[in-house]
């Protein structure tokens, strides 16, 4: 199996505050890994780490075979990114989101056509593809940001909370987007505070006050907190949290 | 004299007359819990401003305490509690500057009512000193709610007081909610997380402006009208795959580590599990499960 992310007592410390304490863990390519943890945690620092965005404290890392120091730039080209809060811009269309980040991603005018095209079709918007993103319903905002955030076929495709406050029937075809890509070879890490969702992925880790303290298949996490959901299992270890809010 | 009542009440937005909140009609009993679940954009938001008097309904009417939400908002707003969806204290007001500030604005004191907040209050005391705009998302969220509460409201209005928020967070929250209702606090509550509809007395389901059913949880899982099967195999992807194509499903769809299905025309769960297996799926495991609230919305959206 092809490792895509490797960390090794990746560490960041905010003067005295450790937010993620010596994290070590590997995903594979194709992989569905959720990344859980309650809210202060040291998910949001971890990430912004893998991203690229900051520079960890100690520790190594590689992602998509770049190094976490010295290639952040080179990171940043290979992977793809979406929130619940920064998507896409408002006041532009459909389509010109589309070309807007395909050309921040480098994609030459011809490619940008052709992607435009086919996700258009894939998603059904050729109805809406000149309107302003402002006026999608929020379920369909958050389906054309993952597309936009996968257009540039990145290895790896960061999903910070991509379903908070979407409708039960969106939030699954919201999954079946990320089964669709993972099948194609992208790797998919994801937060989401939906323990249902926790269960979708094919492994889960959880962190409890900057440590990840389970990292399994959803399954075998229930064995071995002897619990009969992922609810459960959460429960039984962020309980215990100390810090975060 | 009920709490609330909601009579076809109606929002229309902008040029384009999106429609945010169509004639809703519902109705809260004092010292009632009453949950609004729906997803964003359903129309929750528009509600809670109208009821608190910040918008007004471009038809139907609604009161609160018995006063009408447009000729008497002055003495709703001085009854009512409301902590909005969107942070809103002041930022560079400290923890104890903000609430002292809502107290005297309400022409009462923290000391009057401090048996309300001091459950939530006592974890912020150490962070009293602290800007609110510096707080913890969870942090801030307790103290918008102590703030909404000062004043002994007689109703109290929360706008998603959960979203974003992590599972064991949100059950505290919810157990904060039980305490307060036990005060005789009517506590009108919205959320998009289907899981906490079972902690309200009565419930609405909301999408697209319009409310699709209105129960007691209890009442609208016992509602759903033909038997819910949990399935299980070998795999996921075509194990959906399959059940969608079997010419006998109504619903299927993923739900966790199962899927959920429902059938017409079988009388128990063989045929579906011989046709799973003529499809090539293994290791399957059928039972009948008992519909949750997610199970009931997913049904009202796809009819």
């Amino acid at each position: 199996m092809e490792t895509v992310i490797k960390t090794e007592n990746l560490t960041k410390r905010f003067g005295d505050f450790i937010a993620a304490n010596e994290i070590s863990f590997e995903v594979y390519k194709g992989e569905i890994f959720g990344f859980l943890g309650a809210n202060g945690a040291g998910k949001t620092t971890a990430m912004r780490m893998l991203c690229g965005l900051s520079i960890p404290s100690s520790g190594k890392a590689t992602i998509a075979g770049y190094d976490i120091y010295r290639q952040t730039e080179l990171i940043k080209k290979n992977i793809g990114y979406m929130s619940q809060k920064f998507s896409l811009y408002d006041d532009l269309t459909i389509l010109e989101n589309i070309q807007f980040f395909g050309g921040i991603y480098g994609l030459s005018n011809k490619q940008i056509k052709d992607k435009s095209e086919s996700l258009i079709e894939q998603l059904g918007l050729h109805q809406e593809a000149k309107k302003l993103v402002v006026s999608l319903p929020l379920g369909w905002k958050q389906k054309l940001s993952f597309s936009v955030a996968v257009l540039h076929e990145p290895k790896i495709v960061f999903l910070d909370e991509p379903t908070g406050g979407v409708d039960p029937v969106t939030r699954r075809q919201f999954w079946d987007l990320i089964y669709e890509a993972a099948n194609r070879g992208v790797t998919i890490f994801v937060t989401t505070h939906y323990m249902d969702e926790a269960e979708y992925c094919n492994r889960i880790s959880i962190m409890v006050d900057g440590k990840i303290e389970a990292l399994d298949t959803p399954s075998h996490l229930k064995k071995t907190f002897a619990a009969t959901s992922m609810d459960e299992v959460f429960y039984q270890l962020a309980r215990g949290a100390k810090r975060g809010d | 004299m009920k709490a609330v009542v909601v009579t076809n009440l109606s929002k229309v937005y902008g040029k384009e007359k999106t429609r945010a909140v169509h004639d809703v009609s519902f109705s809260v009993e004092k010292g009632e819990l009453f949950g609004l679940i729906g997803p964003d954009g359903a129309g929750k938001t528009s509600i809670f401003r109208m009821l608190t008097t910040l918008l007004l309904p471009d038809n139907g009417t609604a009161t609160v305490d018995g006063f009408d939400v447009v000729k008497d908002y002055r003495q709703i707003r001085n009854t009512v509690g409301y902590m909005p969806g969107k942070f809103s204290l002041y930022q560079d007001l400290t923890v104890e500057e903000n609430l002292n500030f809502f107290a005297s604005v309400f022409g009462t004191s923290i000391q009057e009512n401090y048996h309300l907040i001091k459950d939530i209050y006592i974890q912020l005391e150490k962070f009293k000193d602290r800007r609110a705009g510096k707080l913890s998302g969870g942090m801030k969220q307790k103290l918008a709610l102590c703030c909404a509460l000062i004043h002994k409201p007689t109703v109290l209005f929360l706008d998603e007081p959960t979203t974003g928020v992590d599972p064991v967070s949100r059950k505290e929250f919810w157990e904060m909610l039980k305490r307060l209702k036990t005060e005789g606090i009517t506590i009108v509550v919205s959320t998009p997380y289907m899981d906490e509809a079972s902690m309200c007395d009565r419930i609405a389901l909301i999408q697209m402006g319009k409310i699709m059913s209105i129960d007691t949880p209890e009442n609208i899982v016992a509602a759903y009208p033909v038997p819910l099967y949990a399935v299980k195999a070998d795999n996921m992807f075509l194990l959906l795959k399959n059940l969608g194509a079997y010419e006998k499903t109504i619903y299927s769809y993923a739900y966790g580590e199962y899927a959920h299905a429902s059938f017409r025309n079988v009388s128990d769960e063989a045929e579906p599990v011989k046709f799973l297996n003529e499809s090539g799926l293994r290791e399957i495991e059928i039972y009948q499960t008992t519909p949750t609230i997610e199970d009931c919305f997913i049904k009202l959206l796809k009819n």
